[in-house]
C-alpha cells in the first residue's frame, strides 16, 4: 500500500450535482464533465481536505461497500489521481486549507 | 462634431437589447440581419458599437471573464465590455456580422445563465403548438431535420436554440442565429415538449437516455463561454432541472420526411404521459455539493 498521508479536497473551480443516484462533476475552467459511480461519489463527498485518503477508504468506503480494503485503497488512489489530473480534486501530503475547499 | 448615434432594438427571447451606432451602413446591416427581431419595446440592455479596425475574422478562442463586476469579452475580431448592473456595454469590432452575432450570443448566454435559461447548439421548431429540439454534433442532422420539416411546422432556428424557464417548465424561442440553412428562425415561442439527440441510422427509432447521460449531453451542447465557476454551477443546476422536466431522447433517424411522423407521435405520447414525466422530478436534484 502506498503513502497513507494523502489529503484530498474538491477544487473551488468545479460544479457538482447529484441526480438519480449519480454525481455529475464539471470543471468550469475547461468544461470537462464526469459522472461518478457510488463509490467515487462517496470519496468525492468525503474530500474535505482534512481527512486522509486512507481514513476515507477505511471508514467510508469499506463501511458502506463490500470491498477488499487493499483493493479499495488502490482503486481510490487511481480515482484520485485521475480527478486530480483534470483539476477536480486537489491532492496534498498535508491537510489542505479551507480556501481550497468549498 | 461627433456623429449622432442611432439605435436598433433587437428582441430575442423577449429580451430587448438596444444596439447603437453612428455608422449608417452598420445600422442598415443590423436592421437587415435581425429584421424579424426588431422591436419597439423599451430596451432592458444597451450595447454601443465602435467600429474601430480590428481583425476582420478570427479563429482565436473567445475569452469571457468578470473583472470588478464588469464582463469582458474578447476574441481577435472584437473586444466588448458589459456592466450587468447598469445593463450597458460597449463593443469594438469591425462591421462584420459574424462578430456581431458572437457578441450577442455571449451577452444572451450570460443573461440567460443568471435567469435559469440557456442557449443550446440545436435546431428547434414548433410542431402542433409544442417546441421540439434537435441537438447533436456537427453533421448529426440538425439542418437535415430543419429541411425535412413538413408544412405547418414553424422553424425557430436550425443552429442555436433559446430556452428560458416558463410556467414551471421551459419555453423555446426563435433566434436569428442561422446555421447551414442560412435562414433566420421565426420570432415566436412555445413550451418545450422534447429534446432529441440526433444520430443518423437505417431506420427511425427513439431510445430513452439515462438522466445523468442526458445532463452530460445537454451540458456538452450548451453555449457558454464564461470562465466563471458560480455561473457554471448555476448552469449545471439548470441542466438538471431541464432534464427533470422535459423529455430527452435519442432519435436515430433515416433522413426522409417520415421522421417527422415519429416526432409528432412522440410529442402526443409525452403529452399523454404527463404524470409520468412529472414524476421524473428527481428527489436527488437539490442535493448540491
Amino acid at each position: 500500500m502506498s503513502d497513507s498521508s494523502i489529503y484530498i479536497a474538491r477544487s473551488s473551480a468545479i460544479a457538482a450535482r447529484a441526480l438519480a443516484g449519480e454525481m455529475m462533476v464539471m470543471n468550469s475552467a475547461n468544461a470537462t464533465f464526469f459522472t461518478l459511480n457510488e463509490v467515487a461519489t462517496a470519496i468525492f463527498q468525503a474530500a474535505d481536505g482534512r481527512t486522509p485518503l486512507q481514513e476515507i477508504v477505511r471508514s467510508t468506503i469499506c463501511e458502506q461497500f463490500d470491498v477488499n480494503p487493499e483493493q479499495a485503497q488502490t482503486d481510490a488512489e487511481q480515482f484520485v489521481a485521475e480527478l486530480s489530473s483534470h483539476g477536480i480534486l486537489l491532492v496534498s501530503d498535508q491537510p489542505l486549507s479551507s480556501e481550497a475547499t468549498r | 462634431m461627433a456623429a449622432s448615434r442611432q439605435v436598433a432594438c433587437v428582441e430575442i427571447g423577449k429580451l430587448p437589447i438596444a444596439l447603437s451606432t453612428s455608422d449608417e451602413n452598420f445600422l442598415s446591416l443590423l436592421r437587415q440581419r435581425y429584421a424579424g427581431f426588431l422591436s419597439a419595446a423599451s430596451p432592458e440592455f444597451e450595447l454601443e458599437f465602435d467600429l474601430s479596425a480590428t481583425q476582420i475574422v478570427s479563429d482565436d478562442d473567445v475569452h469571457v471573464r468578470c473583472q470588478d463586476g464588469i464582463w469582458l469579452m474578447d476574441r481577435g475580431d472584437f473586444q466588448a465590455r458589459w456592466d450587468p448592473c447598469t445593463g450597458r456595454g460597449t463593443v469594438r469590432q469591425n462591421a462584420n456580422p459574424y462578430s456581431l452575432d458572437s457578441v450577442l450570443r455571449i451577452l444572451h448566454s450570460l443573461i440567460l445563465a443568471e435567469r435559469g435559461g440557456f442557449l443550446l447548439h440545436s435546431a428547434s421548431a414548433i410542431c402542433e403548438g409544442s417546441a421540439v429540439l434537435f441537438s447533436g454534433v456537427s453533421g448529426a442532422g440538425k439542418t437535415t431535420m430543419s429541411r425535412l420539416a413538413p408544412p405547418g411546422v414553424t422553424l425557430l432556428t436550425d443552429e442555436i436554440s433559446y430556452l428560458q424557464p416558463s410556467d414551471g417548465s421551459y419555453a423555446a424561442f426563435g433566434t436569428p442565429f442561422a446555421g447551414e440553412l442560412a435562414r433566420s428562425g421565426e420570432n415566436c415561442s412555445a413550451p418545450a415538449a422534447a429534446l432529441f439527440f440526433l444520430e443518423q441510422g437505417p431506420e427511425n427509432r427513439l431510445d430513452e437516455i439515462a438522466p445523468a447521460e442526458a445532463v452530460r449531453r445537454l451540458m456538452r451542447n450548451i453555449l457558454f463561454f464564461a470562465e466563471d465557476p458560480l455561473l457554471v454551477e448555476k448552469l449545471l443546476v439548470t441542466a438538471c432541472d431541464f432534464v427533470a422536466k422535459v423529455p430527452v431522447r435519442r432519435l436515430t433517424f433515416y433522413p426522409d420526411s417520415r421522421v417527422w411522423d415519429e416526432v409528432r407521435d412522440s410529442i402526443r405520447n409525452f403529452d399523454h404521459k404527463f404524470d409520468h414525466n412529472s414524476a421524473r422530478n428527481f428527489p436527488g436534484v437539490p442535493a448540491n455539493v
